[in-house]
C-alpha cells in the first residue's frame, strides 16, 4: 500500500531463449540450493516440527492434501478475484471523474488518500457484522478497498500525462473533447491503469486472505492455516501458507503479463 | 471581410500582434511586441532567430494554439480560430508527437478519423502519403520502431493529410543529426513543390531557413520583434536540390542572415539588390 503510483513499462521483455534460460537459471538454482540448506539444518538440529518444518515434509503435506488446498485456494482466489475486479472497476470510474471533474479530485484526494494509511483489513470485524459472518461479501469488501486505492491513484495519474504535443495536435485538429479523450487521454492513461493492477492483485490475495482470520466460514486459505496451526498440524499449515504464496504468484504474473502486454506500445 | 473586395487574399496576415506572458507574482515577459507578417499564398517563409525570439509563439499564435494579447491575426482572410476550426493548415512539431500505440499508416489517418472522412478513402489517402514521404515499407511499424527521421517523416505526413494550402512547422528538424536533416529539406521542397502550400517555418539554422524559403524572417529577443526581411532569390521550389547547397548565391544569402542575426544594428541591407 506504500507506493500507489509507479511507473509503467519499467519491466520489459523481449529476450532470445538463451537470455531466458540465463535469467531463470540462476534464482531456480538459488532455491534449490537453499532448500536444501533449509532441510539440512531442520535434520541435522533435530529442529522440532512446531518451531519449523522441513521442506520436504511441507511438501509432503502439500501432496497428500493437495485437493484441500487447492480447494482453499478456489475460495480465497474468488474473494481476491471479485475484490479485484470490483475495486478496480470502481477506481478506474472514480479517477475518470476525478479527471474530468477537478472540485471531486480536491474532494476526494485526502479520502483516498486516508484509506492508503488506514488497514484496511482492520475492518474486516466490522464487515463481518455488516454482511453476517456467514457470507463471503466481506473479504470480497476489504480486498476491494485495498485495490480501489491503488488503481485509483495510478489511473488518475495516468489521465494526466497526456504529452503538451498531443493535447496541441488534438486542438489543431479542432477535436471536440470526447474525441480527445477518447483518442489520446484513455490510451495514454491504459499502461498505468494494468500497473495500478499489477500492484493491487497482490494485495488483493494478501487482504482476501488476511481477512479471514477474523471471521467468516471456514474453507480459504487464510482459514485452513489458522485452523492446521491450532490443531498442532504444523506441515499442513505450512502446506496452506505454500498455497497462498502460488495462488499470490498466480495473481501477480497474471497482471504483470497483462501490464506488459498493454505496455508495449507505451509512450517511452 | 476581405474575401468579396480582395481577389488574392493573404494565406497569412499578422497585424500588429503583440503576446505578453504573465507569470506569477505580476512579472510578465513580452515575447512578441507589434509583429506584423504577410505570408503569400504558396510563400515558403522561414521564421529564425536566437531562443526566446518568439518565433515559437508567432507559429502558435497562427496556428490558434494561443491567442494574442494585441493585434489580430487572418488565415486566409478569416480569423486564426475560424481557420483552425475549418481545418485551413496542417501542423508540424519538433517532436513528431506521434500516437504510440497507433501504427504508421493509423497516426496518418488521425486527422481523418476526426473529421470523419470515410475509411477506404482514409486508407487511400495515407497509403498516397506515405509513398509521398518515401515509407512504403513501414505503413503496418509503430513509431518505436521507426529512426527519429522516419518518425518525423510521419509527423509532416499526418499534416499533409488534408491537403491544407498553408503548414505551420515549428522546428520539425531540430532535434535530427545533420545528414539525416538535409535529406529531409531536400524532401520538404520536394513536397512543397507537389502541394504549392504556403508554409511557415521555424528553425535557428540559417543554412536551413536560407536552402528552403522565399523569405526569411529575423527575429530578435526580448521583447520578440522582427528584425528583418531577407528576400531569397534561389529559384523555384522545383528547381532547388542538392546542388544548391553549393551555390555561390546560397553562401551568399547565408552570410547575409548570419550577419542580420548578429549585427546590432539594422543594416542597410533589406533584400538582395545589395551585393
Amino acid at each position: 500500500m506504500s507506493t500507489p503510483a509507479s511507473t509503467p513499462g519499467s519491466v520489459r521483455g523481449g529476450r532470445g531463449a538463451s537470455g531466458l534460460a540465463r535469467t531463470v537459471l540462476p534464482p531456480v538454482l538459488l532455491g534449490v540450493v537453499a532448500i536444501l540448506l533449509w532441510q539440512g539444518f531442520v535434520t541435522v538440529l533435530a529442529v522440532k516440527p512446531f518451531i519449523l518444518p522441513g521442506p520436504f515434509a511441507i511438501g509432503e503435506q502439500f501432496g497428500i492434501n493437495l485437493q484441500n488446498v487447492v480447494n482453499g485456494m478456489v475460495v480465497t482466489g474468488r474473494n481476491a478475484l471479485i475484490g479485484l475486479v470490483l475495486g478496480a472497476i470502481v477506481g478506474v470510474l472514480l479517477a475518470i471523474l476525478s479527471a474530468l471533474l477537478p472540485i471531486l479530485d480536491e474532494m476526494a484526494a485526502p479520502i483516498v488518500a486516508a484509506f492508503a494509511v488506514v488497514p484496511i483489513v482492520a475492518l474486516a470485524p466490522v464487515l463481518y457484522t455488516m454482511f453476517g459472518a456467514n457470507a463471503e461479501t466481506a473479504r470480497q469488501l476489504v480486498a476491494a478497498l485495498a485495490v480501489f486505492v491503488p488503481v485509483y491513484f495510478n489511473t488518475l495519474k495516468g489521465l494526466r500525462m497526456v504529452r503538451p504535443v498531443h493535447r496541441d495536435l488534438m486542438r489543431s485538429y479542432a477535436a471536440s473533447s470526447w474525441q480527445a479523450t477518447k483518442t489520446v487521454t484513455l490510451p495514454t492513461a491504459v499502461p498505468f491503469v494494468f500497473t495500478g493492477l499489477r500492484i493491487a492483485s497482490s494485495l488483493a490475495v494478501i487482504s482476501a486472505l488476511i481477512a479471514e482470520y477474523f471471521g467468516g466460514p471456514v474453507g480459504g486459505l487464510g482459514k485452513s492455516i489458522t485452523s492446521a496451526a491450532s490443531s498442532s498440524n504444523y506441515g499442513l499449515a505450512w502446506a496452506y501458507v505454500l498455497g497462498s504464496i502460488i495462488l499470490g504468484l498466480l495473481f501477480y504474473c497474471a497482471a504483470l503479463g497483462l501490464e506488459k502486454l498493454v505496455s508495449r506500445r507505451a509512450p517511452a | 471581410m476581405t474575401t468579396a473586395a480582395a481577389p488574392v487574399e493573404h494565406a497569412v496576415e499578422v497585424k500588429a500582434v503583440s503576446r505578453v506572458f504573465t507569470g506569477r507574482k505580476g512579472a510578465s515577459v513580452t515575447a512578441l511586441d507589434a509583429v506584423s507578417l504577410t505570408v503569400a499564398p504558396g510563400e515558403f517563409v522561414s521564421l529564425i532567430g536566437p531562443s526566446g525570439c518568439g518565433k515559437s509563439t508567432l507559429l502558435r499564435l497562427i496556428a490558434d494554439l494561443d491567442t494574442p494579447t494585441e493585434g489580430s491575426i487572418e488565415v486566409f482572410g478569416k480569423s486564426a480560430r475560424q481557420a483552425r476550426i475549418d481545418q485551413d493548415y496542417g501542423i508540424a512539431f519538433q517532436q513528431a508527437g506521434l500516437l504510440p500505440w497507433r501504427t504508421v499508416a493509423g497516426n496518418i489517418e488521425l486527422p481523418l478519423e476526426l473529421h470523419g472522412t470515410g475509411k477506404a478513402a482514409r486508407r487511400e489517402r495515407a497509403a498516397e502519403l506515405i509513398e509521398l514521404v518515401g515509407l512504403s515499407d513501414f505503413a503496418g511499424h509503430y513509431p518505436d520502431q521507426l529512426s527519429g527521421g522516419m518518425q518525423q517523416r510521419v509527423a509532416i505526413a499526418r499534416s499533409l493529410a488534408e491537403s491544407p494550402s498553408l503548414l505551420l512547422m515549428d522546428e520539425p528538424f531540430g532535434a535530427l543529426d545533420e545528414m539525416t536533416r538535409e535529406r529531409m529539406q531536400n524532401e520538404l521542397v520536394r513536397i512543397c513543390a507537389e502541394t504549392s502550400a504556403a508554409v511557415v517555418f521555424v528553425t535557428h539554422s540559417i543554412p536551413e531557413a536560407v536552402f528552403l524559403s522565399n523569405r526569411v524572417v529575423v527575429m530578435s529577443p526580448r521583447p520578440g520583434r522582427i528584425r528583418d526581411v531577407l528576400s531569397v532569390n534561389l529559384g523555384r521550389m522545383s528547381d532547388r536540390g542538392e546542388n544548391l547547397r553549393e551555390d555561390e548565391d546560397f553562401f551568399h544569402s547565408v552570410s547575409q542572415v548570419r550577419e542580420l542575426l548578429h549585427g546590432s544594428a539594422p543594416t542597410g541591407a533589406r533584400g538582395v539588390e545589395t551585393r
